[in-house]
C-alpha cells in the first residue's frame, strides 16, 4: 500500500467552537506547566533529567481527541504532555519531577517513568525506541482479549533508526495488531539534525516494506492532527492492522534541560515560534471565527495559570519520600 | 505418560505444567521461534496450538529484541507470556528489554505496575553446539534487581517451578539445560509450586559442602559417589533457585563441613559460583575458618571438537579430585574410576 502525504488545514475543519476552545486550554496547559517545570529546574527544585515538549503540544491533544479513554498510549522520555493530555493530574507529574512521595511514581521514577493504569498511560520510557514494541505488545493484549482497543505508540525522529522498530512493524502488520505509530519528527535527534542521521527523512515510508499505510502531518496544526488521528485510528481498530503518522514539529527548547541547542540557529527557532506556534495560530483561529475573544483567551490562561500555580505548590509542598521506599517495589508478592 | 512409578521426564514435566496453567488461566499464552512445529520444544509445547488455539501457542519471526517487548507489553496489559528461546545464547538480543525495562517497571512506576513474565532458555552442550549455542548466562541476570532466575534441575522441580514462574507476578528467567530433559522422576499429577528461594539439600554429608547449579547437580551426585569410596563425606545442595538464593540452607550446611565447593554450569569469573563463596566468606570471616574453592567452565570460549570440549566442562571425577583435595589438604594422591556421563556421550539430538 503506498504511504501517502495529506496535509489539512484549519482554516478548512469544520470543527466546533467548543472543541477548539477544549484544544485551545488542553495545549495551554502543557505549554504553561513546561514552562513551570523549566522555572523550577532553574531555581534547583527540580533535578536531573527533564525534556521539555514546549512548541509539540498540538501532536499529543490532536491525537488525544482521535481516542476513547480505553485506548492506551505509551511514549519516550519527553513525556509531560503525553500524561497531561491524557487526563494525569498535572499535580502527581509536577510532584515526581521534584521527588515527592506525590509524585506518580512516588518520587522513583522522575521525568521519564510515570504510569497511570487509570488513564491508560503505559509510561515514560528512557530507553528510545524501547517503548515501541511496549506498545507492540499492548496492541497484542488488545486482539488476544478480543478487546475493541488501540494503542498510540509515539516515537522520535531519533528513535525511528532503531532496529527494534522495524521488528515491531514487521509483527504488527503481520499480526494486524492496533496498533498506530507517531512518529514526532521535531527534526532533532539530541543535537543530531535527521538530515545527518538518517538515509532517508520521509519518516511515514518507514513502514512501506511491510505494507503499513502512513502520512505525514503538519503537527503544528492540532486540527490537522486530529483529522490525521481519527484516520489512524480508525483503520487499526477496523482490524486493518498498524498505522505510521509523521508529524512534523518542532520543539523550542534543547534536548534536555542541559542542552543549549547551538547546532541550529536562533533564526530557524524564531521562525517556528512566530510562524507556526500551535497555540497562537488556534488562537488566532479562534478571534477569526468569533469563537473567542481576546478576553475569553486570556480568561483561560488564567484558568491554566491557577492549575499550575497549585500543582507547582503541591509539588514543593509533598514530603519527601520515606527512606524506607528505597527498597520497595523491587520484586512483587505473587 | 507416567511410567508405573509415577515418574515422566523433565520435558513432560514442563509440558504439563504449561498445559495446567494455561487450563488454569486463558491469559497464559506460549511463544517463540518454533514453539508449535512437529517436535513442539522437544516435546514442552507439542501441539499446545491444538489443545488451546493459535493465538496461545504460536511461531514467531526472529526479532528476539522486540518480541520480548511484546512480551512484556502483553504482560502490562494483563496477559501471562511465556516466551521460549531454544538456546539461551539468544537471551542476548533480550538484554534490554529484560533488564532496562522487565526488570525495572514495578520499581520505576512505584508498584503500580507488574511483568508477569516467564522467559525460558535452554542450554545446549554436546555433539558440537560451540561458542554461540552453550552459553547459559545466568550470572547476567542474576545481578539484575527486578528478575528472578531458576533453574531446576529434576523433573519434580521442572513442574513444579514452571507453575510458580507462571504465578510470579515478576519476570523470571527459566533455565533448562537440554542433557536434563530426558531424566525421569516422580512427579505429582496434580498442579504445585516449588517455591523460589529454597534451596535443596539432595544428599547429606559431614566433610564438604557440594553445591552445584543446574546440570552440574548431576555430576556432582557421580562426585559423591567417588568420594564415598574413599570415606569422604560429601553433602550436595541445589539451590533451584538463584535469585533470589537460598544462603542460608547453604550457610548451615558449611557450618557443619567447613568446606565448600561450588561448581557451576559457567564460567567462574564474577559468576554465581563467585557469588555464593563471597556471601559465605562475609558470613563466616573472622567467625570459622572455612575452605572455599569453585569449578566452572574453563576460561574459553565453549570449542567444537569432542576432545577439547570433554576438557572445556568439569565433571564427576574433575569435582571429586577438587573436593578430595580440599579434603585431604592436597596430600596423597588419588585417581577416581569410572566412565563418562553417558548421557552425554549417547546424545544425538535433537537439539
Amino acid at each position: 500500500m503506498p504511504a501517502t502525504k495529506r496535509k489539512t488545514k484549519a482554516e478548512d475543519s469544520a470543527v466546533k467552537p467548543a472543541q477548539l476552545l477544549k484544544f485551545y486550554r488542553e495545549m495551554l496547559l502543557i505549554r504553561r506547566f513546561e514552562e513551570k517545570a523549566g522555572q523550577m529546574y532553574g531555581m534547583g527544585l527540580i533535578g536531573g533529567f527533564c525534556h521539555l515538549y514546549i512548541g509539540q503540544e498540538a501532536v499529543v491533544v490532536g491525537m488525544q481527541a482521535a481516542l476513547t479513554p480505553q485506548d492506551a498510549v505509551v511514549t519516550s522520555y519527553r513525556d509531560h504532555g503525553h500524561m497531561l493530555a491524557c487526563g494525569m493530574d498535572p499535580k502527581g507529574v509536577m510532584a515526581e519531577l521534584t521527588g515527592r512521595r506525590g509524585g506518580y511514581s512516588k518520587g522513583k521514577g522522575g521525568s521519564m517513568h510515570m504510569f497511570s493504569r487509570e488513564k491508560n498511560f503505559f509510561g515514560g520510557h528512557g530507553i528510545v525506541g524501547a517503548q515501541v514494541p511496549i506498545g507492540t505488545g499492548i496492541a497484542f493484549g488488545y486482539r488476544y482479549r478480543a478487546e475493541d482497543n488501540v494503542c498510540l505508540t509515539y516515537f522520535g525522529d531519533g528513535a525511528v533508526n532503531q532496529g527494534q522498530v522495524y521488528e515491531s512493524f514487521n509483527m504488527a502488520q503481520l499480526w494486524k495488531l492496533p496498533a498506530v505509530y507517531i512518529i514526532e519528527n521535531n527534526r532533532y535527534g539530541m543535537g543530531t539534525s535527521i538530515e545527518r542521521a538518517s538515509s532517508t527523512i520521509d519518516f511515514y515510508h518507514r513502514g512501506a516494506a511491510h505494507g503499513i499505510p502512513g502520512a505525514a502531518v503538519d503537527g503544528m496544526d492540532v486540527l490537522a492532527v486530529q483529522e490525521a488521528g481519527l484516520r489512524a485510528v480508525g483503520h487499526a481498530r477496523a482490524g486493518k492492522g498498524p498505522y505510521i503518522l509523521e508529524m512534523q514539529t518542532y520543539r523550542y527548547r534543547g534536548h534536555s534541560m542541559s542542552d543549549p541547542a547551538k547546532y541550529r540557529s536562533k533564526e530557524e527557532v524564531e521562525k517556528m515560534r512566530t510562524q507556526h506556534d500551535p497555540i497562537e495560530q488556534l488562537g488566532k483561529l479562534l478571534v477569526e471565527r468569533k469563537a473567542a475573544d481576546e478576553a475569553a483567551l486570556k480568561k483561560i490562561d488564567r484558568e491554566v495559570k491557577d492549575i499550575i500555580t497549585a500543582a507547582a505548590a503541591f509539588a514543593q509542598e509533598s514530603p519527601e519520600p520515606d527512606p524506607s521506599e528505597l527498597y520497595t517495589d523491587v520484586l512483587l508478592s505473587a | 505418560m507416567r511410567n508405573a512409578a509415577g515418574e515422566i521426564t523433565y520435558a513432560q514435566a514442563l509440558y504439563e505444567a504449561t498445559v495446567q496453567e494455561m487450563e488454569r488461566d486463558a491469559g497464559v499464552f506460549v511463544y517463540g521461534l518454533g514453539v508449535d512445529d512437529p517436535i513442539g520444544m522437544y516435546g514442552t509445547t507439542l501441539d499446545l496450538h491444538k489443545k488451546f488455539g493459535a493465538d496461545r501457542n504460536f511461531d514467531t519471526p526472529l526479532s528476539e529484541d522486540a518480541m520480548t517487548g511484546i512480551g512484556i507489553g502483553a504482560a502490562l496489559a494483563g496477559l501471562r507470556p511465556i516466551h521460549v528461546h531454544q538456546r539461551m545464547d539468544f537471551l542476548m538480543l533480550c538484554m534490554n528489554q529484560l533488564v532496562n525495562i522487565a526488570a525495572k517497571a514495578s520499581y520505576m512506576y512505584a508498584g503500580q505496575v507488574q511483568v508477569p513474565m516467564v522467559v525460558r532458555g535452554i542450554i545446549g552442550r554436546s555433539w558440537g553446539q560451540g561458542a554461540q549455542h552453550s552459553q547459559s548466562l545466568h550470572a547476567f541476570f542474576m545481578h539484575v534487581p527486578g528478575l528472578k532466575v531458576v533453574a531446576p534441575v529434576t523433573p519434580h522441580d521442572a513442574k513444579g517451578c514452571m507453575i510458580a514462574a507462571i504465578r510470579d507476578n515478576n519476570p523470571v528467567v527459566f533455565m533448562e539445560h537440554r542433557m536434563l530433559y530426558n531424566n525421569r522422576g516422580f512427579v505429582p499429577p496434580e498442579a504445585y509450586e516449588v517455591p523460589f528461594g529454597k534451596a535443596r539439600v539432595l544428599a547429606e554429608g559431614d566433610d564438604l559442602t557440594l553445591v552445584a547449579i543446574s546440570h552440574m547437580v548431576v555430576e556432582a551426585i557421580r562426585a559423591r559417589a567417588h568420594l564415598a569410596e574413599v570415606g569422604i563425606g560429601v553433602e550436595v545442595i541445589d539451590p533451584v533457585s538463584l535469585a533470589p538464593l537460598d544462603m542460608d540452607t547453604i550457610a548451615r550446611s558449611v557450618e557443619k563441613t567447613g568446606r565448600l565447593l561450588v561448581v557451576d554450569n559457567d564460567w567462574t569469573n564474577c559468576g554465581a559460583s563467585a557469588e555464593i563463596i563471597a556471601e559465605t566468606v562475609e558470613r563466616f570471616q573472622g567467625k570459622r575458618a572455612v575452605r572455599v574453592a569453585r569449578l566452572g567452565y574453563a576460561p574459553v570460549p565453549c570449542p567444537t571438537t569432542k576432545p577439547l570440549e570433554n576438557l572445556y566442562y568439569q565433571n564427576g571425577r574433575t569435582i571429586a579430585l577438587k573436593a578430595y583435595d580440599m579434603v585431604k589438604g592436597g596430600v596423597g594422591h588419588w585417581e577416581p574410576h569410572g566412565e563418562d556421563a553417558k548421557e552425554i556421550a549417547e546424545f544425538k539430538g535433537p537439539f
